[in-house]
């Protein structure tokens, strides 16, 4: 992809579609989805299946609102069809394969044609775009290369934009501090824990990061109050990306400097909201799961695709002009869910528990067991030196207050460990926060 | 004369007091008394160098959390009820004692030394001074 010709702090000409009328966007959703029906249904046999199943045809599909018709495609469909069982192109048109890290038996396989690849680089340089990135920033794609989709995404996104791109990757954060400082990074892209992880680094190590001036964080659920604490304590602004492998990658939807939800690039991602249990559409401001249909997908297409992300979908206007809807940011997967003593717990809660506590940043680790029948929950919170003291009571005070909060916002009454600093592995991707070791 | 003690975090479990000793060993501080505290989870650590900058600085390059904190060391005669006596003193001017440890082998001259850790430690020099208690110096412990 061509790079762009924009001038600095000014309107790029790629963001166009996003300030694009409401009618005029509808029309062109309507006719592109129409368009990837008919590719989806012609080639793909478990889409022209389940279809058929409904009594359904391409020709059905007259509205926008005829989306809710059509079947559901899950994770699970993926793995089932692995590893090229939903393609929509011949081998010969398909450019480039990623894969999700499965942690359980066979990943999932995804695939893009060119037009597919621009597609992604386009919505990844409106992502840049909108969180103020443009052509002379230095970009640190600390995103891990390879079959994951966030870092060639956000590099290719970071190159079509005209910015400088430093593809270092994931990990070694001795030298991601010393290419930030000796480099002059204005930008950064990886996950929120990896970048606290680097701005405690930093502190440490005295790095000189004040040309930092944006950080795109995503690839995992950050709270608000983790993206307060980045923002203070490293005085860049933090936006987060949405996006998911099996929709294109990085780049589905992210945040403006509004902050105030997640704008999805509707002309090639048509969201919906549903009833996680009924599978029912839910009326627009109400929390649910985001389903996504790709509306320019030619490698592979998907409709319907249910992201297991729990949001809410927003349509008043947003400060920065842009029509495109916005999502809430995400809290919470209905993956990470987990259920302990009968009560559904989502980590971000544990999150907010500890930050309400003053000066405790958020390393920790959830651990669960069961001890003679009964689930028992342990957060593991690693001592800063803003909490220690030399004195017993003190630090028995600081658990009891860490319990109390827990306990205020989940009901359950956990145990809580205070551990040595670095003591809990740090993430270099996703952060795993959860440890089940009741099936033992 | 108060004296700057270090704290260090540890968790409780069989191995953890050892990185600190050796990395303090590795920089040639020597550990001048200490003591520990500790409950079914975790411990701190309380000890006495005659550098406590370079101590605290060599830990907290390791990762580990380190406060430092002004304690009193004071004389007492080290015979039955030596001890009681400058107890007697605190109580009265009415001080609060967080926790207290010996400063090892510093008995000399029938006289033992005691680190006191309270609440007000300015406060708690003035009432020994008045109490007649004496507070040893540095030099006089590092002597020892």
């Amino acid at each position: 992809m061509s790079t762009w010709n924009d001038p600095p702090g000014g309107f790029h000409p790629v963001s166009a579609p996003d300030y694009l009328p409401r009618p005029q966007l509808e029309a062109l959703q309507l006719q592109r989805l129409q368009q990837v029906v008919w590719r989806s249904y012609d080639r793909v046999p478990l889409t022209q299946s389940r279809m058929t199943e409904r009594g359904l045809t391409p020709a059905s599909i007259a509205s926008l609102a005829d989306v809710a018709r059509l079947p559901f495609t899950v994770k699970a469909d993926l793995r089932d069809t692995y590893p090229f069982g939903l393609f929509a192109s011949p081998m010969e048109q398909i450019v480039r394969l990623h894969a999700s890290s499965g942690t359980t038996g066979k990943p999932i396989v995804v695939a893009y044609t060119q037009a597919d690849l621009d597609v992604w680089s386009e919505v990844m340089v409106r992502a840049f775009v909108a969180c103020g990135v443009h052509r002379g920033d230095v970009i640190q794609n600390a995103y891990g290369y390879g079959l994951f989709t966030g870092g060639l995404g956000a590099h290719y996104g970071g190159e079509a934009l005209g910015a400088t791109v430093i593809p270092i990757s994931g990990g070694n954060t001795e030298r991601q501090l010393m290419v930030m400082a000796d480099f002059g990074v204005t930008a950064i892209c990886c996950t929120p824990s990896y970048f606290l992880h680097l701005l405690e680094s930093a502190k440490e190590t005295k790095t000189d990061f004040s040309k930092l001036r944006v950080g795109i964080f995503g690839a995992e659920p950050w709270s608000d109050s983790m993206r307060e604490r980045i923002q203070d304590e490293s005085g860049i602004r933090a936006h987060d990306i949405y996006g998911l492998s099996e929709i294109i990658g990085p780049g589905v939807g992210i945040e403006c400097r509004e902050q105030r939800g997640l704008h999805i690039f509707e002309d090639h991602f048509y969201p919906e909201i549903i009833d996680p249990d009924t599978g029912e559409v839910l009326p627009e401001g109400a929390e649910g799961e985001l389903v996504l249909t790709t509306l320019s997908k030619q490698a592979m297409p998907m409709i319907r695709y249910r992201t297991r992300d729990i949001t809410a979908l927003v349509s008043d206007k947003c400060g920065c002009g842009r029509t495109l809807r916005r999502i809430r940011r995400i809290g919470r997967r209905s993956d990470d869910m987990f259920i302990i003593r009968g009560v559904n717990v989502f980590p971000s809660q544990v999150e907010t528990a500890l930050l309400r506590v003053e000066g405790t940043l958020p390393h920790y680790a959830i651990v669960l067991t069961r001890e003679k029948g009964l689930d028992q929950m342990e957060v593991k919170v690693e001592v800063t030196p803003e909490v220690f003291s030399d004195e017993i009571r003190k630090l028995e005070e600081l658990q009891t207050r860490l319990e109390a909060s827990i306990e205020n916002i989940l009901g359950i009454r956990v145990k809580v460990t205070l551990v040595q600093p670095r003591s809990i592995a740090r993430s270099e991707g996703k952060a795993k926060r959860v440890t089940d070791n009741r099936s033992q | 004369m108060k004296l700057q003690q270090l704290s260090l975090f540890l968790e409780n479990r069989s191995g953890q007091l050892r990185e600190p000793c050796e990395l303090l060993a590795a920089a040639g501080i020597d550990l001048m008394t200490m003591s520990l505290a500790d409950t079914t989870q975790f411990g701190i650590l309380r000890f006495i160098v005659r550098d406590p900058a370079a101590a605290k600085k060599v830990l907290e390059e390791a990762g580990m959390v380190v406060v430092m904190t002004e304690v009193v060391p004071v004389e007492v005669d080290n015979r039955p009820g030596g001890l009681a006596r400058a107890l007697a003193a605190i109580e009265d001017a009415g001080l609060g004692v967080e926790y207290m440890y010996d400063f090892g082998a510093a008995s000399r001259g029938g006289k033992a030394a005691i680190i006191f850790r309270f609440e007000d430690p300015d406060a708690a020099l003035a009432a020994l001074s008045k109490a007649g208690i004496r507070v040893p110096t540095v030099e006089e412990l590092l002597a020892s």
